[in-house]
Formats: structure tokens, C-alpha cells, sequence
């Protein structure tokens, strides 16, 4: 099965992120970039389905020519070979003009399932593999805790509010993964030193043939016009439990008018 | 004034979900709210009264196994050929699972501008977003096409507004292509009669501290008898304490509940990612270091054994 996993490259969450303060656009350049957490789920998903049905497994990132330091550590983990979509023109993109520039480097690898991680850390809108599926009229199964592939079919376990929904549809397609899918495995030495010699393939938008206009932040479909950091939280009271901390805490609850 | 497109978040068991109530309160800005029901057939004619109640003059009913039986792709199909054919001011939907996955085909097909989480939207559909974990703010404005914009949960108290809540039939007209994920089965797991995570007003959740699945029944009594919904930390899920569905956090749901307790959960950022926008914090840890205890509005450092029994039994006592 020739397998595509999308990897995007997103500023650490655990560190202090904020917009650039010329163009609003998610500050890249000075932030501490790591892989979309989500993502090392993808592809552990579709190394587990390498393993088991063969297959090839390309991963694409979308992203600045920084982006090579995670597309580098995802190769590690045991993908064969990575697409780097790369532009200055790019920057600035919207989730409208990043489907459709992804929609085109996936015609152009005609992948059998497309695996992507359910969000990224830094957006956070969970859209970009329905819009994928739109483009490229596949089918979508996404918000996947558990994948099976038998053949051409794919069954997934789709998480919802009440439950979960199983899912059925035929390759090609797109699926979405959650963390709760499986457990990424760690690179190992041999992994890290691999990936420095696997195929890396950049194209640009011209190789892809779409219009710079189309893109970033001049083809922009939704624009950031205010941005404000929220006041940060501060501690309130804080009592230890002496026998009472129950009772204190219920007084506290009603006073507020909790209970 | 041009109609506002609301599509209804409803289940047969939960009914019309409080997002929809709190879209058709902001659409009123915006225009008139128009209803749009997507589901088996029926479905409009259940949640009819509660939609008219809360301002929707029309409910377009999309409805039919070719809508139920599919995952996603025909309920934007539907959206975008009514969108076509009515022109409204703004599309509004639930920023939930689906909502968000409705709203990026329809944006695509209408090769249209689309905003996510929005927490409030202004008269002339600019919406504000909770940025980076709550950490920031944004007011972003759809630059091409009309605002298709979802609504996160909790962004607003509904409002009543009674209209006439005319029920209008939609032709379901569909392709192959919409047809390609079918959904063979739903399967709802145990929740009890609580509320929705990401409505409810009061949450209760548990962490590593909690130690162990049976010991959520601690967590699971406070939540109940402040009539509040539970939540887990992503390392009580990771550990399988509680079920995924309840994760709140980073990889989890975002909740902004009146009231947030925590209860034996450390504060790691990915767990404030998901919580830390709640109007008021409590937490209950034993390591007075925790970073919880830097955003909580009221703090007890003890053993959550011996304080949420004790609180438990002190409001059976007020009640």
C-alpha cells in the first residue's frame, strides 16, 4: 500500500508562542519548532500498516525550509522518503489555500491512504483532511482511535461525543488519527542515521502548478485584524488541609454561589 | 433582513444541544436566523419547537439515509446548495468534530474563507478566537466569500426569542462521491445522565492522582452533586482510568465551564491548554508545588481522598 502521511511542523506548546507582530501570522522564525504531536501517531499508524501489508510510506510537509529538521526526525522513526513543499510565496496561507496546495503535491504521489494527525497544536481547526478528501473526491474517515485495513477496505473507530461511530470506506482515502490510536515508537540510532540519506524531494509551487496568487497571505481567504495577549491568571487562595480542607472548599464553592 | 444560516448540533438522545441555542442568539446580530437540520428523517419535527423558541423563523429540514447514513460529505453538499440558493449573511456552525469538518468542505466547494472556534462574533461577522491555548485573543474577519464561522461551546448564554419556526423541506440531492464513507454503525458509551462535556457549566476532573478507574467514582459524586460534567487529564486517559471522550486538554476538548475543579491533576500545559479559559478554578492536589495551584482561584493542598469525600458529604448537608 503506497501510504502518504502529512506532517506539519508547529511551534513547541510547551513553550511561549505568539503572532508576528508584522502580519499576524503565527511566529515561525524565533519559536522553538517541534513535529505536530498528533502527526508521530500518523505515522506510526502507516509504518504499523507498512509492516503488516508492504508498502511505501512518504511523508509531506507543507512549511518554510526550517520544516526539514522535523520532516528529518519523522524520516528517523521509518518512513522511506519525504515530499517537502517549500515557497516563500506560502507564508501566510489559510486552510482554504494550504488544501489545495497539499491537494496538489497528493496528486502527484498517488498515495492509497492518506494519514494525518486529527489536529495540529498550533491552529487547531481539524479541517484540513475533509477539505483534502473534498478536493481530491476520496473518501474521509476521520477522528480515528482504531484503523483496520483489510485489502482495499478501511474500517475506523471514530470518536464522538456519545461514543463512537465505525466507519467504512475503500482506498483511496484520508484518515485522521488521535493519540489514542496507538503508541509512537522512539527513533532509534540506526533510524537517525538512515534518515540523513532518504530521498528528500522539494517542490515548489511553480512544480505544482499553482498560482502564487492563489497563496499566502495575498490569496488569504480570512485575515487576523486585532491581537491580544490574555492578562495572565493569577493564584487565588490557596489553603492546606488541616481536617477541614472539605468543608473549607464547599464554603468557598458556596459562597460563589456553586452550591 | 438576509437570513443567517445556523446548522443545528442535536442528537435523538441529547436533543437540541446548547451550541445551537447560543448560534442562534449570536445570528440575531447578523441577521435573521434560519435553522438548517441535518439528519434522518424526522429529525426536523423533533427539534422544531425548541429551534422556533430560541429565534429560528425558518428550519430547512435536510433530511434521509443519504444525509444519516454517510459520514460528513453530504450534509456540506446540502449546506452549500442552500447556501446558493438563499445567499445568506453568514453561516454559523458548532465548532465540534463535525461542525469544523461541515464547515471545511463547505469552504472549499464555495472556495470561501472560514473561521473556527470563535468564542464571539460581531454584527458584521467578525469573530473573536481563543488563541494558543487560551493564552491570546484574535478578531479575524473572513476575507473572501461570507463568514462561515463555528461556534465554540460556552461562548454565550442563549436567549429566548419565540419566532415562527416555518419547517421547509430541502431536496437531498447528492453524488457518488459523497457516498464514499458510510457509517455502519453508532455506538454510544456510558455517560449517564450528565451533561455534555463541552456545555456543561460545572466540570469536574480527574487526574493522575486519582490513581486508579474505580477511584474515578470520587470524581464522578463531587460532578454529580454539583450537577456538573466529568473530565479526565490526558494522563488519567493515557493511564486508562477514564475513556478518551472526557479528555480535556491539548489533544483533548477545550472546555470553558463557569466552574473548573481539578482534582489530582498536576496543571501540565497540556492540560491548561484545554481549561484554562473556565471562569472559576478550584483544585485539590497534594504537592502544594503544582502548577495548578498558579491558576486557581481556590486551592486546597491535601489528599483528594479524604477533602472531596468530606466536601461531598458537607453538600449533601447544605442541600
Amino acid at each position: 500500500m503506497n501510504i502518504v502521511v502529512l506532517v506539519k511542523q508547529v511551534p513547541d506548546s510547551g513553550a511561549e508562542r505568539t503572532l508576528s507582530a508584522s502580519d499576524n501570522t503565527v511566529e515561525r522564525a524565533s519559536a522553538s519548532n517541534v513535529i505536530n504531536e498528533m502527526d508521530e501517531y500518523a505515522i506510526e499508524e502507516a509504518l504499523k500498516i507498512k509492516e503488516a501489508h508492504g508498502g511505501e510510506v512518504t511523508v509531506l510537509t507543507m512549511g518554510p525550509a526550517g520544516a526539514t529538521e522535523s520532516i528529518r526526525k519523522a524520516l528517523s522513526m521509518g518512513p522511506d522518503k519525504a515530499v517537502h513543499v517549500t515557497d516563500d510565496a506560502l507564508h501566510g496561507s489559510c486552510a482554504v489555500a494550504t488544501s489545495k496546495v497539499l491537494a496538489a503535491a497528493l496528486g502527484t504521489l498517488n498515495a492509497d491512504l492518506i494519514i494525518a494527525g486529527a489536529e495540529s497544536t498550533d491552529g487547531r481547526v481539524q479541517v484540513l483532511p475533509h477539505m483534502l478528501a473534498e478536493r481530491l473526491g476520496i473518501a474521509a474517515l476521520t477522528g480515528a482511535r482504531k484503523l483496520t485495513v483489510d485489502g482495499s477496505q478501511l474500517t475506523v473507530e471514530r470518536q464522538t461525543d456519545e461514543g463512537y461511530e465505525v466507519v467504512t470506506a475503500a482506498t483511496p482515502a484520508v484518515v485522521s488519527v488521535w493519540d489514542t490510536i496507538n503508541e509512537p515508537r522512539y527513533p532509534s540510532f540506526k533510524g537517525i542515521m538512515a534518515a540523513k540519506k532518504k530521498p528528500v524531494q522539494t517542490l515548489s509551487l511553480s512544480d505544482l502548478g499553482v498560482d502564487a496568487g492563489e497563496v499566502g497571505t495575498a490569496g488569504a481567504t480570512s485575515a487576523v485584524v486585532e491581537f491580544s495577549q490574555r492578562p495572565v491568571r493569577s493564584a487565588g487562595t490557596k489553603v492546606t488541609d488541616e481536617g477541614d480542607g472539605g468543608t473549607q472548599l464547599v464554603s468557598y464553592l458556596t459562597a460563589e454561589k456553586f452550591v | 433582513m438576509a437570513e443567517v444560516l445556523v446548522v443545528v448540533e442535536a442528537s435523538a438522545s441529547a436533543g437540541v444541544k446548547k451550541v445551537t441555542l447560543e448560534m442562534l442568539t449570536f445570528a440575531r446580530t447578523l441577521g435573521t436566523p434560519s435553522a438548517v437540520v441535518l439528519g434522518g428523517a424526522g429529525a426536523a419535527a423533533q427539534f422544531k419547537d425548541k429551534l422556533a423558541e430560541y429565534g429560528a423563523e425558518k428550519i430547512y429540514a435536510g433530511e434521509g439515509d443519504d444525509v444519516d447514513g454517510y459520514l460528513v460529505a453530504p450534509k456540506a453538499t446540502v449546506v452549500a446548495s442552500l447556501v446558493q440558493q438563499v445567499q445568506p449573511a453568514a453561516v454559523l456552525l458548532a465548532s465540534t468534530q463535525e461542525g469544523k469538518e461541515i464547515a471545511g468542505r463547505l469552504a472549499v466547494k464555495l472556495e470561501n474563507g472560514l473561521l473556527t472556534d470563535a468564542v464571539a462574533i460581531d454584527a458584521d461577522g467578525t469573530a473573536t478566537q481563543a488563541i494558543f491555548a487560551g493564552a491570546a485573543l484574535v478578531k479575524s474577519k473572513v476575507t473572501k466569500g461570507l463568514p462561515i464561522v463555528t461556534i465554540r461551546p460556552n461562548s454565550t448564554t442563549p436567549v429566548a426569542a419565540p419566532a415562527a419556526g416555518t419547517v421547509e423541506q430541502l431536496t437531498v440531492s447528492v453524488s457518488d462521491t459523497d457516498k464514499l464513507t458510510k457509517v455502519v454503525e453508532r455506538v454510544a458509551e456510558k455517560k449517564g445522565s450528565r451533561p455534555e462535556l463541552t456545555e456543561a457549566s460545572i466540570v469536574v476532573s480527574g487526574g493522575r492522582g486519582v490513581a486508579s478507574a474505580d477511584n474515578f467514582k470520587v470524581v464522578e459524586e463531587l460532578a454529580d452533586l454539583l450537577g456538573g460534567a466529568v473530565g479526565a487529564s490526558r494522563a488519567a486517559v493515557d493511564s486508562g482510568f477514564y475513556p478518551h471522550q472526557f479528555q480535556v486538554g491539548q489533544t483533548g476538548k477545550t472546555v470553558s465551564p463557569q466552574l473548573y475543579v481539578a482534582l489530582g491533576i498536576s496543571g501540565a500545559i497540556q492540560h491548561r491548554a484545554g481549561m484554562q479559559t473556565s471562569k472559576t478554578i478550584v483544585a485539590v492536589n497534594k504537592d502544594p508545588e503544582a502548577p495548578i495551584f498558579e491558576l486557581a482561584d481556590y486551592g486546597v493542598v491535601g489528599d483528594l481522598f479524604k477533602v472531596v469525600p468530606q466536601a461531598a458529604d458537607e453538600i449533601r448537608k447544605r442541600k
